[in-house]
């Protein structure tokens, strides 16, 4: 392979830096004093429901809008702040960019496509051709220079807008849902592609997505937005799933179940219709007398020995799993079983059931 | 009772650029009556031609059809009962609702063809309205509503006269996917309040093991299997079956004396003592969940990968050179390089599958 | 699209370091062209109409409506429209399912067939029945007199009726093209659940495939209302000799005989705007239907609609079908071709009266055919390449841009598109005759630009338009975070792929304006004939051969433009 650029940076500059920003359309704020700094070299996932804002951080960092207050760092220089008046153009900020629809241009050849941002940059014939030929190996997109974008794939423009991406800069990119509008197999081997791209580039990338499957498969950090932009968690996957910082960040993963507890005489009760005796001692700091259990189906498991005792009122085979919908006294939950065996054991409807929880987590109640 | 019955089906096409496809072959089912029946395969197979062929929009190329006892479509007897008369109800994919009529006269059309009268459709066609929960939008038009309302619309027409017989294609494949599921214990409830029977057609293997009574799994035109969904997802008769219905690892293996040895280092030993009486060069096939991933005995691994996922961990861990997946609840946790050790639980054997069936399917894929 | 949830103002705006900014100066550029080509004359208008010179006076409006000459000739012109969109409306909708929805073959040729009428001037089509079945000198009657020994010619083309049936002839293709399209590209699923419903064929048909079409069915009817309530050619070809009249060619007539006499003017005025009435009334219906009909109707899938089998019917319509192509395509082409080389009109096409005499005299020595040709040129030339830049810049302007007035402009363009040309006309004359700062361009060319950019700027702007709006923000934005400046991606992004729109709306102006005869019959001078008016004029002093010779040369000029426009279109679409 011909050598890639691997740009080094020292280990105390941030790559990006989100001081103080504040962004409103109209009368509707999306982001309110926002900071964040994003270290060089890493897939940073940024990951919230639609309407949080995590589109307009990125649009903030490329240039596309601008900021009420704040200020935008790249590489330790300004680029935008509103104090000192200082906003830099898009085009001068040199950060590749990959949208959702891909926005590779049709009247374009796949080289003419990606040698544009060189084009800009007045570099020399020969050395253009060395870096397409270089950003299309980084995709495996070689052969396919004198093609147009009607003749491919979606999966193929998607490569294409990532090598000219990666030719606008190749050690700094932002990507907006780039996979979404791919098929299921397609988007699951684009992840595995770009995790190898920017290993092999040590690049830093922006990965802005509402899917939080994709951010937990690629990202080595993933920053959760809240509904109204401000940050619940910045973590690995790891710390997200094992040490969610918040109820919203145990909710946002997947399915999860809470039921309300309470604790008296050093014991947690179930608080429902009845109260139902759920552990005698207590390890765990649980916030206040009255608490929301949260757990994940996956962790509810069926012991016929448990003193909590439910009624299956739906079952779904699911080939690799078993989805319950059980009933406590007072309210449903959700449990999860894989199947480990076909002999496994399988429970059906109207069944009565024993119940045991692991790995479950406290969090406040909030009054209704 | 046997509601619906396909004997010696057969269909073929002849198109410009492809020369004869044979798109159904020999295609022999019984659906019995109150029966949730699915139709599984991937795009090309030939499922949604079987399902026209039964609502009557396609000819047959040969064999017969029967519905309720009464033979509805034959090619050599010459005798095709148009859909008009065969009494079933359908949803379409891309849900079909009429733009020009509301939610009311939609649900109404099948009663006003049949010229019932006035009041009698208005009681009717209320009722269906609160039984799939759209009560209240009988003035609204479909651009008006989401995708899952329309679909309602869909069911609630097939639904109001009816029928014996439901069709469904692809019926979820167009909705969001976290409606899905609730689109999911609709049908499922609405069979039972009705007591129709049901065939539909999908590609989606969960959603087809979810939904289904019984189903069969179709590739190129044939029937590969029937059967309940515990029958297929725990006895596939190969590979094409396995991989299809769920996430698989298939291992290249060779079987001497009862143990099994990977094809590429036949002096590793992966696995002692299968009671089958095999030998040779096999496939393994396994599943990700089904595999036991300890840190005492079994198989000496390391893992390679951890990928984390919403509902379960997934590692990949090493088995000779290669790799085979593995999956796991969250609380079992691993770090990238451990040793550790598998245990393989119900692994199942195949054939090496020829060259030739992979590029037929390819070729298939392409129509 | 969540990158493009902001508006794209931003990035339009982002420029302007000083004071100069060009969006701004575009702005100003389009509303001062707009209101000089559009608004001026419709003032203008009204003012002769209402104004006496010191007060608003309504009773000459009064006087010119109650006139018995002009009631008939209102009365004509509703007739004459509703009976002709009625028939066409017929016409259309039968080819429409003939050849959308059954299994009718030589359904290619038929197609061609019908793409043939577009290309003939109406007028010239109108001059050429004319020929054919004109009382007793018509070539056609003249021949069924004699062969089944009449003493009245059998046909008389020279009245309502008559108008009335070539109007059908020209016009059912507008309906045909909108139908034929719902019906091909319909979702077949939506009949098929009509069907497992328990409805047969013919029940889907009138209660789901019918219904579903009447939008395309009532656009179709509406733009054929509108141009037969605005048409000039027809009428004045066929209508002139009988003393029958729609307003247009009464508004024409009178703005002749004025001879530039105040009252005159005020006479064609206040016709004209009971003109705009009628046709301001058609267009709000329309804009009604259209707004409430709306049905998304046509689905991704590729599955074609089941075809009806015609069976028995199937050769029979054939030959119904072909028949009726032949005459109302090929036969007015051959009747103008024969003419062409006759002696004098009403001679039988014998050898001997065959000369190529007539095609002599319009090139040699014909100063004002030679002129004719030439004015027609520059005129569709110059009118396509302004309107191409001006519209291009409007669609610019108000699509990309956003002002806060956008809308105004955007209503501006489009309102002569609406207004017949002979109204435009008018305005134009009486805008341009020394009433603004003395600028008089009355009896030169340049009136006839002026008229031919406010009458077609509108097409250059709803292609451009279409296209400005295809190109989304994500393409523009990749360009800024590739390194291009905003004038830069204008360069490199936006205007490449507006091109081929670009270069359709050029011959969406270019070939109208080479055959079009209603402005230009009330704005030209002695010096600036166009091409239709050259042809009237040879008609109209009983020169009829040389006429038909020019209309030949006018016809293949047309064909010959449409296939290079054709080559060029398709070319950039494989590109």
């Amino acid at each position: 392979m011909h050598s890639a650029r691997i740009v080094l940076r020292g280990c105390c500059v941030e790559k990006v830096e989100l001081k103080n920003i504040c962004v409103s359309y109209g009368e509707h704020a999306v982001l309110k004093d926002f900071s964040l700094k994003i270290e060089p070299s890493q897939i940073i996932g940024i990951v919230g429901p639609s309407g949080c804002g995590k589109t307009t951080i990125a649009r903030a960092i490329c240039g596309f809008i601008k900021p009420q207050q704040g200020t935008v760092k790249i590489d330790g220089k300004t680029m935008f702040s509103h104090e000192d008046r200082v906003d830099i153009p898009p085009e001068q900020r040199h950060i590749g960019v990959v949208f959702q629809d891909y926005a590779v241009w049709p009247h374009l050849s796949v080289y003419d496509n990606i040698a544009y941002p060189l084009k800009k940059r007045r570099l020399s014939k020969e050395e253009i051709s060395l870096q397409v030929q270089n950003a299309l190996e980084q995709v495996n997109m070689v052969g396919y220079e004198k093609y147009m974008p009607s003749q491919l794939s979606g999966g193929q423009q998607q490569r294409v807008a990532i090598a000219r991406a990666l030719t606008s800069s190749s050690d700094f990119l932002i990507m907006d849902e780039p996979i979404t509008n791919l098929d299921a197999k397609l988007r699951e081997q684009m992840l595995v592609e770009i995790r190898m791209l920017q290993q092999r580039l040590g690049t830093t990338i922006i990965y802005i997505t509402h899917d939080q499957e994709a951010a937990l498969q690629l990202c080595d950090k993933i920053v959760i937005l809240e509904p109204d932009g401000s940050i619940a968690q910045i973590g690995s996957d790891e710390e997200i799933i094992r040490n969610p910082a918040n109820r919203f960040v145990f909710q946002f993963i997947g399915v999860s179940n809470f039921i309300p507890v309470v604790v008296e005489d050093g014991k947690v009760f179930f608080d429902l219709e009845k109260k139902i005796l759920f552990k005698s001692l207590i390890h765990e700091k649980i916030p206040g007398p009255k608490a929301m259990l949260g757990i994940r189906p996956m962790d509810i498991v069926f012991d016929d020995d448990s003193p909590v005792r439910a009624t299956v009122t739906q079952s779904v085979f699911l080939g690799n799993m078993y989805n319950y919908f059980v009933r406590l006294p007072g309210m449903e939950i959700r449990v999860q079983q894989m199947v480990i065996s076909e002999n496994a054991k399988f429970y059906s409807e109207e069944q009565e059931v024993g119940l045991a929880f692991l790995e479950e987590r406290y969090f406040e109640r909030e009054e209704a | 009772m046997d509601q619906i019955v396909l004997e010696h089906v057969t269909k073929s096409f002849t198109t410009k650029s492809l020369g004869t496809v044979v798109a159904v072959k020999d295609f022999n089912l019984s659906v019995k009556k109150g029966e949730c029946f699915s139709f599984l395969g991937p795009s090309g197979c030939g499922k949604t031609t079987t399902l026209r062929m039964i609502a009557g929009f396609e000819d047959l190329s040969e064999g017969s059809i029967y519905l309720d006892g009464r033979l509805v479509s034959d090619k050599k007897k010459n005798i095709y009962l148009p859909p008009e008369k065969r009494k079933l109800g359908m949803v379409f994919q891309a849900f079909a609702v009429w733009p020009h009529l509301n939610v009311y006269d939609n649900v109404a059309f099948p009663l006003k063809v049949k010229k019932y009268s006035n009041s009698e459709i208005k009681k009717r066609v209320e009722l269906t309205l609160h039984h799939i929960n759209l009560d209240g939008l009988e003035k609204a038009y479909p651009s008006d509503l989401s995708g899952g309302q329309q679909q309602r619309i869909a069911l609630a027409r097939a639904i109001v006269v009816n029928p014996d017989v439901m069709l469904l294609d692809e019926p979820l494949s167009n909705l969001d996917p976290h409606l899905r599921e609730s689109m999911r214990f609709e049908i499922k409830r609405l069979q039972k309040e009705f007591g129709f029977t049901i065939i539909f057609v999908t590609h989606d293997q969960a959603e087809a093991m979810a939904l289904s009574d019984r189903m069969l799994v179709m590739d190129m035109g044939n029937i590969q299997q029937i059967g309940t969904p515990q029958e297929l997802y725990h006895k596939p008769v190969n590979q094409f079956v396995y991989g299809f219905l769920g996430q698989s690892n298939f291992t290249d293996v060779v079987i001497k004396d009862g143990r099994v040895f990977l094809k590429e280092d036949e002096s590793n030993l992966l696995f002692a003592g299968t009671s089958l009486d095999l030998k040779g060069d096999y496939v393994m096939a396994t599943r990700p969940n089904a595999i036991d991933l300890n840190r005492h005995d079994g198989y000496k691994t390391t893992i390679l990968k951890r990928t984390s996922r919403t509902e379960f961990m997934e590692y990949m861990v090493s088995v000779g050179k290669g790799s085979i997946i593995v999956q796991t609840p969250h609380r079992n946790f691993f770090r990238v390089g451990d040793q550790c050790f598998i245990k393989i639980k119900e692994p199942k054997w195949y054939k090496p599958e020829s060259k030739d069936i992979e590029e037929e399917r390819k070729r298939r894929n392409t129509i | 699209m969540i990158f493009s949830r902001a508006k794209n103002r931003d990035l339009a705006r982002l420029e302007g370091k000083g004071g100069f900014r060009p969006d701004r100066l575009m702005i100003i550029l389009c509303y001062v062209a707009l209101i000089a080509v559009t608004i001026l004359p419709l003032i203008m208008i009204f003012y002769y109409a209402f104004w006496d010179g010191t007060k608003i006076d309504i009773a000459t409006f009064k006087l010119v409506i109650f006139q018995k000459s002009n009631i008939r000739c209102m009365w004509n012109t509703l007739v004459i429209g509703f009976c002709s969109t009625a028939l066409a409306t017929v016409v259309g909708v039968f080819f429409a399912w003939l050849l959308g929805r059954s299994d009718i073959p030589m359904k290619g040729l038929m197609k061609f067939l019908f793409s043939i009428p577009f290309m003939i001037p109406p007028f010239l089509a109108a001059m050429s029945w004319d020929m054919m079945f004109s009382g007793r000198g018509g070539y056609v009657n003249k021949a069924l007199m004699s062969l089944f020994n009449l003493t009245k010619p059998p046909f008389n083309i020279n009245s309502v009726a008559g108008i009335i049936v070539i109007e059908v002839v020209y016009y059912f293709p507008f309906v045909y093209m909108q139908v034929v399209s719902a019906l091909e590209r319909m979702d077949p699923t939506l009949e098929e659940s009509a069907r497992i419903a328990g409805a047969s064929q013919s029940y889907v048909i009138r209660k789901i495939t019918l219904p579903l079409t009447v939008p395309a069915i009532s656009s179709g009817m509406l733009l054929v209302l509108i141009t037969s309530l605005s048409n000039y050619g027809i009428p004045a070809m066929l209508g002139y000799s009988q003393n029958i009249f729609t307003l247009p060619t009464m508004i024409t007539a009178l703005m002749d005989r004025a001879g530039g006499s105040f009252e005159g003017i005020r006479q064609s005025a206040a016709l004209s705007i009971v003109l705009v009435f009628i046709v301001s009334i058609a267009l709000l219906v329309q804009r009604r239907v259209m707004t409430r009909g709306r049905y998304d109707i046509i689905k991704g899938k590729s599955m074609r609609p089941m075809l009806i089998k015609l069976r028995g019917a199937k050769y029979p319509l054939l030959a119904f079908s072909l028949v009726f192509l032949s005459l109302i395509v090929v036969a007015p082409i051959v009747m103008i071709i024969l003419v062409s080389f006759v002696k004098a009109y009403g001679l039988p096409f014998l050898a001997e009266n065959l000369t190529l005499a007539n095609y002599r005299r319009i090139f040699v020595g014909n100063i004002m055919v030679r002129d004719s040709v030439k004015n027609s040129l520059f005129l569709a030339f110059s009118a396509a390449s302004i309107c191409l830049l001006l519209g291009t810049m409007l669609a610019y302007v108000i699509y990309k841009i956003k002002p806060k007035g956008g809308i105004a402009l955007e209503m501006m363009a489009v309102l002569p598109y609406s207004l017949p040309g002979t109204v435009m006309a008018i305005g134009c004359i009486l805008a341009w005759s020394g009433a603004f700062f003395g600028i008089t361009l009355y009896n030169t060319i340049w009136i006839i630009l002026v008229a031919y950019i406010a009458r077609y700027l509108s097409y250059v702007l709803k292609s451009s338009s279409a296209a400005l709006q295809q190109v989304h923000v994500s393409l523009e934005e990749a360009a800024r975070s590739c390194g291009a400046s905003h004038m830069q991606t204008l360069k490199d992004v936006t205007l490449p792929l507006i091109k081929p729109a670009m270069i359709s709306g050029f011959f969406l102006v270019f070939l109208p304006c080479m055959r079009e005869l209603t402005t230009s019959i009330l704005l030209y001078g002695p010096k600036s004939r166009t091409l239709g008016v050259a042809i009237y004029q040879l008609r109209i002093n009983g020169q009829i051969a040389p006429a038909a010779a020019l209309s030949v040369v006018t016809i293949t000029l047309i064909i010959i433009c449409n296939n290079i426009v054709k080559a060029i279109t398709r070319d950039k679409k494989r590109g």
